[in-house]
């Protein structure tokens, strides 16, 4: 139907601003979830299978019971390393505090953990 | 077949919206996917003049004529080009009953650019990349969209508004 409708002389009615501000109110939405979701996250896996999901930014430590006995994990300010493994070589305590995108594995203890900081490069993207 | 006026009318504002088209694809832009849509005042324009059915012509001829101007006629670009025009358009069909008294271009055109954008995040992840969690990117692309479609919605409302239509009586 060719409406004729003759536009109002203001650019904006007041639905737009309700529009905009639906708009707007979704969009800050998804940026707050966003931060929180993608703020670094810690995967702990114990014998490939995800055992434990973390996120960077609360301070703990995380028991992992693997066949040999407990590794722990910790989170300290933003940063996780292993902090305890009953692996005989201890190589991924050694390895001290995981870069983000790295990981830290305990073979010998079937224990992985992951350092799924966020990061959006342009090879992923 | 001969062609009618209508026919030619609805040429000539496809040619004016590929023009825009064209234009805006010269310009670097910083994000990929993010451009300003110009081509869109066009289609707001035309729905409001001429009604959704010319609009739907206007919008449909650009997305064809665009993409093989830019080579990228069936390709996945023009995948998401095509559905995202055409998702917009179903939103337009809608948003157009939306009293006028409230709701103008800008509303109109907000709401298209999002269901537009919002398309083509879906046809991204169900599709092209599915599983790249594509829709951790989609805050940015919204929020693209919504300024976008902000600025095309005044742009329409600013024409509108100044240039008297050619046809039934207009008053300034």
């Amino acid at each position: 139907m060719p409406s004729q409708v003759k536009p109002h002389v203001r650019s904006l009615l007041p639905g737009d601003w309700l529009i905009l501000a639906a708009g707007l109110a979704l969009v800050t939405g998804l940026w707050l979830q966003r931060t929180d979701s993608l703020d670094g996250r810690v995967i702990i896996r114990l014998e490939g299978r995800p055992f434990a999901e973390a996120s960077l930014r609360l301070n703990r430590v995380i028991q992992v019971p693997g066949p040999l006995g407990e590794s722990q994990v910790e989170i300290r300010d933003g940063r996780v390393r292993v902090a305890a493994d009953p692996s005989p070589r201890q190589l991924c305590v050694r390895q001290g505090w995981i870069p983000p995108g790295g990981a830290a594995v305990c073979l010998p203890n079937r224990v992985a953990v992951e350092n799924a900081a966020s990061g959006y490069d342009s090879l992923n993207y | 077949m001969p062609a009618s006026p209508e026919d030619r009318r609805v040429a000539g504002l496809a040619a004016a919206a590929l023009g825009l088209t064209l234009a805006e694809a010269a310009i670097p832009l910083p994000i990929p996917g993010v451009k300003p849509g110009l081509a869109n005042i066009v289609t707001l324009l035309v729905l409001y003049r001429h009604g959704w059915r010319m609009a739907a012509w206007v919008a449909g001829l650009r997305i064809v004529a665009g993409a093989l101007a830019l080579g990228q006629f069936l390709t996945p670009a023009f995948v998401l080009s095509l559905s995202g025009g055409v998702m917009s358009l179903l939103t337009l069909a809608w948003a157009m009953h939306l009293p006028r008294r409230w709701f103008g271009p800008v509303g109109l055109s907000v709401l298209a650019a999002l269901a537009h954008i919002g398309t083509q995040l879906l046809v991204v992840d169900l599709w092209l990349m599915p599983g790249g969690s594509l829709m951790a990117l989609m805050p940015l692309f919204l929020t693209a969209a919504l300024i976008t479609g902000l600025g095309n919605g005044l742009a329409t409302a600013h024409l509108l508004r100044h240039d008297a239509p050619g046809q039934e009586g207009s008053h300034p």
